[in-house]
C-alpha cells in the first residue's frame, strides 16, 4: 500500500479558522524510518499542521495521507497507526508506570499476556525496573519523557509524532531521549518531530521551517547549512524566521 | 494604592471573559427570585375527589354538590367498590376519597347523626392534613345549613382570622430573604474560594506573590469584582421583590443594605478559610458546596422550619451564618422593625467576620511560609 | 476489549483520586441520614399565647383545649393584644388567639359570638397551616358546646361524622415522603453529573487530546466513562434501601423490580444530560456551575418540597421536561402506595423519552476531531 516506502504524504494542505489561515498549502513527504524536524517559531501553524495529520482536526482543503489513509476520510484507521506523544501531556499522572503501559497497549488491541511479556521487555530496557509501582506523578520529567516516547511506540505504529517533547529536560536527558528516537528509526518508525532546540534539529534526518504557515525550507540540515551559508541550524533558523510577519504568542 | 487597582483590574478580566459563568450568577438570582416567588407554593388546590355514594339520597347529593361547587375540589370520579380506592391511589387518580355510609340520609333524619370516611393520599402529610381540614368544613358549613332555622343554631362562634405581615400567604415573603441569603453566599464564597485556589493551581499566584505587591493585596484584589457582583445581585433581587413580587420593603432601606453588606462581608471571609484549606477547584467547589450552600437551603429556616427539627440540628443551625442573616431580613424587610429588634443578628454576623478573618489570615501567613 | 482497559483505568483512578470516594460515602450519609431529619416541613411546636378577655368556664375550656393539641404549645398567656403583637414581633410568638370579653354572655344570649386568630404569615404555609388548625378547634368546640346545649333542651343538632384515614403513611410521618425522594438527588448526582465532571477534567488535563490520538472509539470512551457510576449508583441505591429500612423502618409498598427498572431508565436519561454539559464545557468550574444552576431549577420544581400541582400552568409546563419529578413520583408511589410497573407507564416512558433526548443530543454535540 505504501509507495517508495512514503509513510506521510501532503499535498497543499491548508487550515482556516475564519478570516484566519493557519496552515497555509504545505506540501511534503515523510519515508519511512526517517527523523523528520518540523520546525518554526510559536505560531507558525506547526501544532496545526500536526493535529490534521493525527486526524484531530480536518483540513480546509488540500490532501494529505498519513500511513497510505486519507486524513479527510479515513481518519480513524490512521490512529491505528501511530504513536502521539506531546510536553503538555503524555501519560496519566495518577496510574503507575505498569497501569499506563497496560492501558495503552489495551487500547491498541495487544492482549493481556502480549501486553504483559512487552511490559517486562520495556521496562528492562529502560531500567525501570523498580519504578514498575511508581505513579508516573512521581517520576522527574525526564524519565516520565522516555516512558511516555515509548508507550506511544510500545504498539510499533509507523510513524510517532512528537511535539516538543523534550521541552524543560536538562540535555543530559535529552541525549538519552534522542538515543530512543534513533532506535525507534532504525525499528523502521517514521519520527516527526518538532522542537525548540537547533542542536536536536542537527540530529533530524530532514528538517522543515515553518513560517507564518507556510514551509519556506526543506531539506537535510547540511544542506540547509550549506544554501544558507551558516555554520548552524540555529543561524539557519535566525535567518529564515526573520522573514515572519506574524507574532506568535 | 496603585498596584491594588491593577490587581483588581487583572481579576475583572478574568470574570468578564468567562461569559457562560457570568451569565449564570446574573440570571441564576433572577431564575430564583422567580421560580421561588411564583412556582414555589405549599397552597393545596384542585384536590381530586373521588366519592363513593351507595345510599345515594337527597343528603348526599347536596353535600356532593357543595364539595363540587367549592373552589378547592374537584369530583373527578365516582366510585362503587371500594376495592378500587387503592388502585386509584396507585394510578395517582385521585388526593381525596369520601365514602357516605349506607342509609345517610335515613340515619341522619333518624338518629340526627350520619357519619362519612375521608380518605387521603398522606404521603405528603401536610397536603393530607389540608385537605381533610378543607373538606371537614365544608362538610360543617353544610351542617350548620341544616341546623339552621331550627333551635339548633345555637352556640355558633366564628373565628375570624388575620393572617399579619403577608395576608395573601404569598411564598414570596418568606423566600425572599431566603434567596438573597443563598445568592450572596454562592457568589461571594464560593467563587472567591474557587478563583483563588485556580490561581493557585496555574501556578500563578507564585507570580503575584513574588511581585512587590504584598500577599493581602493580592487577595483583597481578588474578592472586590465579587463583591461588586454580589451588590449587583443584592439590587436586582431587591428590586425584583418589589416591583415582581410586590413584596414592599417595609423597613429601612438602609438598615437592611448594611445588614446585607455585613453578610456579604462573612461570606468573603468564609471564601478566603475556604481557599486556604482546600487545593483544587473541584474541592474548593464541593466544599462550598457541601459546607456552604446544602446548610443555608436546609438549616436556615428558608424552607424548612428550624422549630421542627431535632434539637441537635437545631443547634447546629446556630452557627450558619445565614441562618441569622435571614432572620434579620425577615424582620426589616417583611416585618418593618427597626434595628433595636435586630441587635442580636447584627452581633452575631460581626462576631463571625471576627472569628473566620482571624482563622483565615492565620491559615494563610501559614501557608505562605 | 478496548472497554475492559478503559473501565479499569476509570475505577483505578477513581478510587486513587483524593475525594470523590469520600464525596460518594459522603453524600449518601448526609442525604440519608441527616437530610430527612432537616428537610423536614412538618408543622409542630407553634408558639401560641392567649388572651382570654373573658375569663369565664367557657372561655378557659376553649383555652385548654388550645393547649391540648399537639399542633400548639401555649407558651405564655398576655394581658393585652399589644403585648401580645411585640412577642410575635420579636419572633418568640407564631400565633395570637384573643377571646374577646363577654364571650360567654354572647354565645348564650345572642347564640354566637366570635374570637379573633391573628398569624405571623411571613412564613405563607406555617402561618396558614396555624390559623386554620387553631379554626378547627375552635369550631369543633362550638359543636361540643351545641351538643351539650342541644342534649339540654331536648333538641340535639344533626350531626355528621367524618372520619379520617390516612393511607399509606398514617403516622403521617414527613420523613417517609423524603426518604425516597432523596435517593433520587443521590442518583442524580452520582450518575449524572460525577461523570460529566469526570469528562471535563480530561479534557482540561488535555489527557483528552491523547485518547482522541487513539483507536478508542468514542462510543467505548463514553461507556466507560459511565458503566463504573452506573454501578456505583445502583450499590448506592441498594444501600439506600438498607438504611432506610434500618433507620427509618421504611420498606417498598412495592416491589424492588420496579424502582430497579425505573432507575435504569432514569440513569441513562441523566447521564444523558450530564454528557451534554459535558460536551458543551471546557473547564470544570463552568461545567460545575451549569450543573448547580440546572440542579438548583430542577429541584425545586420536581415536587421534591412542595406539590407540583400546587404549581402556576406555566411552572407546570415547565416541569414536563424534568426527570427528576417523573422518577421522584416513582419513588413515592412505589415505596409508599405499592404502584406496579402497569401503574407507571406513562410515567417511565415519559423518563424513556427524556433519556432517548438527551443521548441523542449528547452522541450529536460529542466531537472527536475538530
Amino acid at each position: 500500500m505504501i509507495m517508495n516506502n512514503i509513510v506521510i504524504e501532503t499535498e497543499n494542505l491548508t487550515k482556516r479558522f475564519g478570516k484566519f489561515t493557519a496552515v497555509d498549502s504545505i506540501s511534503f513527504n515523510v519515508r519511512k524510518g526517517e527523523i523528520f524536524g518540523f520546525l518554526g517559531a510559536n505560531g507558525a501553524g506547526k501544532t496545526t499542521a500536526m493535529r490534521m495529520l493525527c486526524g484531530l482536526s480536518k483540513p480546509t482543503s488540500g490532501k494529505g495521507t498519513v500511513a497510505g489513509y486519507d486524513i479527510t476520510r479515513r481518519p480513524e484507521p490512521i490512529k491505528r497507526n501511530i504513536g502521539y506523544m506531546s510536553q503538555r501531556f503524555s501519560l496519566y499522572e495518577d496510574l503507575k508506570v505498569w497501569e499506563n503501559i497496560r492501558l495503552f497497549g489495551g487500547i491498541y488491541g495487544m492482549s493481556d499476556s502480549q501486553i504483559a511479556e512487552k511490559t517486562n521487555e520495556l521496562l528492562h530496557t529502560l531500567d525501570f525496573g523498580k519504578d514498575r509501582n511508581t505513579p508516573v506523578k512521581a517520576l522527574p520529567l525526564g524519565r516520565k519523557q522516555k516512558l511516555a516516547f515509548s508507550v506511544a511506540i510500545f504498539h510499533e505504529p509507523k510513524i510517532v509524532f512528537l511535539d516538543e517533547p523534550t521541552g524543560g529536560v536538562d540535555p543530559a536527558a535529552r541525549r538519552q531521549f534522542w538515543e530512543l528516537i534513533y532506535d525507534a528509526s532504525d525499528r523502521g518508525i517514521a519520527v516527526f518531530v518538532t522542537t525548540h532546540y537547533m542542536d536536536e534539529a542537527e540530529y533530524c534526518n530532514r528538517v522543515s521551517i515553518m513560517v507564518d504557515g507556510r514551509i519556506k525550507a526543506l531539506d537535510t540540515p547540511d544542506k540547509l547549512k550549506c544554501q544558507y551559508n551558516a555554520d548552524s541550524m540555529n543561524d539557519v533558523f535566525t535567518h529564515i524566521a526573520r522573514t515572519a510577519e506574524r507574532t506568535g504568542e | 494604592m496603585k498596584p491594588f487597582f491593577a490587581c483588581v483590574k487583572k481579576e475583572f478580566y478574568h470574570i468578564i471573559r468567562d461569559v457562560r459563568t457570568v451569565l449564570i450568577l446574573l440570571v441564576m438570582p433572577v431564575a430564583q427570585i422567580i421560580i421561588f416567588g411564583f412556582a414555589i407554593s405549599t397552597e393545596v388546590r384542585n384536590i381530586r375527589v373521588a366519592v363513593g355514594d351507595p345510599s345515594n339520597d337527597a343528603s348526599t347529593q347536596r353535600l356532593i354538590n357543595e364539595i363540587d361547587a367549592n373552589p378547592y375540589f374537584d369530583i373527578t370520579r365516582t366510585i362503587d367498590n371500594p376495592k378500587q380506592i387503592d388502585n386509584l391511589f396507585r394510578r395517582d387518580e385521585t388526593d381525596l376519597v369520601i365514602v357516605f355510609e349506607e342509609n345517610f340520609n335515613e340515619n341522619l333524619l333518624r338518629t340526627g347523626e350520619a357519619s362519612l370516611q375521608l380518605i387521603t393520599d398522606a404521603t405528603e402529610p401536610n397536603k393530607a392534613t389540608a385537605v381533610t381540614s378543607y373538606a371537614a368544613n365544608v362538610i360543617k358549613s353544610y351542617r350548620n345549613g341544616i341546623n339552621k332555622g331550627t333551635a339548633r343554631a345555637n352556640m355558633q362562634i366564628s373565628p375570624e382570622i388575620k393572617l399579619l405581615y403577608n395576608p395573601q400567604q404569598k411564598s414570596a415573603y418568606n423566600f425572599v430573604p431566603g434567596v438573597m441569603g443563598l445568592i450572596l453566599m454562592l457568589i461571594c464564597a464560593m467563587m472567591t474560594s474557587i478563583s483563588i485556589v485556580r490561581e493557585r493551581e496555574l501556578g500563578t499566584m507564585e507570580v503575584l506573590l513574588a511581585s512587590p505587591i504584598k500577599p493581602i493585596s493580592v487577595i483583597l484584589a481578588k474578592t472586590v469584582p465579587y463583591l461588586t457582583l454580589s451588590i449587583v445581585n443584592l439590587a436586582t433581587l431587591l428590586l425584583l421583590s418589589v416591583f415582581v413580587l410586590d413584596v414592599p420593603v417595609a423597613g429601612s432601606l438602609g438598615l437592611l443594605s448594611v445588614l446585607s453588606l455585613l453578610f456579604i462581608f462573612v461570606a468573603l471571609s468564609l471564601g478566603l478559610l475556604i481557599s486556604t484549606i482546600v487545593n483544587s477547584q473541584p474541592a474548593a467547589m464541593l466544599v462550598s458546596g457541601m459546607v456552604l450552600m446544602m446548610p443555608v437551603m436546609l438549616l436556615s429556616g428558608m424552607i424548612f422550619p428550624i422549630e421542627s427539627m431535632p434539637l441537635l440540628l437545631q443547634w447546629i443551625s446556630n452557627i450558619i451564618p445565614a441562618r441569622w442573616f435571614i432572620a434579620a431580613v425577615k424582620k426589616i424587610m417583611i416585618e418593618g422593625l427597626g434595628f433595636t429588634y435586630v441587635l442580636k443578628e447584627t452581633a452575631v454576623l460581626v462576631s463571625m467576620i471576627a472569628v473566620i478573618m482571624l482563622i483565615s489570615l492565620k491559615n494563610f501567613k501559614y501557608r505562605l511560609q | 476489549m478496548i472497554l475492559k482497559y478503559l473501565i479499569e483505568k476509570e475505577v483505578k483512578q477513581f478510587t486513587r483520586n483524593s475525594f470523590l470516594p469520600r464525596i460518594a460515602l459522603f453524600m449518601p450519609v448526609i442525604m440519608m441520614l441527616i437530610l430527612p431529619w432537616a428537610a423536614n416541613q412538618e408543622v409542630k411546636n407553634i408558639h401560641s399565647v392567649v388572651i382570654d378577655n373573658d375569663r369565664t368556664t367557657v372561655s378557659e375550656r376553649l383555652v385548654r383545649k388550645v393547649a391540648a393539641s399537639t399542633y400548639f404549645d401555649v407558651t405564655e398567656t398576655a394581658s393585652t393584644y399589644s403585648r401580645a403583637m411585640e412577642a410575635v414581633e420579636s419572633g418568640s410568638v407564631d400565633i395570637v388567639l384573643e377571646i374577646p370579653g363577654n364571650f360567654e354572655r354572647d354565645l348564650r344570649k345572642e347564640g354566637a359570638a366570635s374570637v379573633l386568630i391573628s398569624a405571623n404569615a411571613v412564613n405563607g404555609t406555617k402561618g396558614a397551616f396555624g390559623s386554620n388548625y387553631l379554626a378547627e378547634i375552635v369550631r369543633t368546640y362550638a359543636e361540643e358546646l351545641q351538643t351539650e346545649a342541644g342534649l339540654r333542651a331536648d333538641a340535639p343538632p344533626y350531626r355528621i361524622n367524618p372520619v379520617n384515614q390516612n393511607r399509606f403513611n398514617p403516622r403521617m410521618d414527613y420523613k417517609v415522603f423524603m426518604v425516597p425522594a432523596l435517593m433520587v438527588m443521590l442518583l442524580t448526582l452520582i450518575c449524572g453529573f460525577l461523570p460529566a465532571l469526570n469528562i471535563v477534567s480530561e479534557k482540561e488535563k488535555g489527557t483528552m487530546e491523547q485518547i482522541n490520538v487513539t483507536p478508542v472509539p468514542k462510543l467505548a470512551f463514553i461507556m466507560a466513562k459511565l458503566i463504573p457510576y452506573w454501578v456505583l449508583g445502583f450499590v448506592i441505591l441498594s444501600l439506600c434501601f438498607a438504611v432506610a429500612w434500618a433507620v427509618y423502618g421504611l420498606v417498598p409498598a412495592g416491589n424492588l423490580s420496579t424502582i430497579y427498572v425505573a432507575a435504569f431508565v432514569y440513569i441513562l436519561a441523566v447521564s444523558g444530560f450530564g454528557l451534554v454539559i459535558s460536551n458543551h464545557s471546557s473547564t470544570m468550574q463552568q461545567a460545575m456551575f451549569v450543573i448547580f444552576f440546572f440542579m438548583l431549577v430542577c429541584i425545586l420544581l420536581s415536587g421534591l418540597f412542595t406539590p407540583v400541582d400546587s404549581m402556576p400552568r406555566w411552572a407546570q409546563i415547565i416541569t414536563v421536561p424534568n426527570p427528576l419529578k417523573y422518577f421522584i413520583f416513582i419513588m413515592r408511589q412505589v415505596y409508599l402506595k405499592g404502584s406496579g410497573l402497569t401503574d407507571l407507564l406513562p410515567t417511565i416512558g415519559a423518563l424513556g423519552i427524556f433519556a432517548l433526548i438527551s443521548n441523542t443530543w449528547a452522541v450529536l454535540s460529542y466531537r472527536k476531531t475538530a
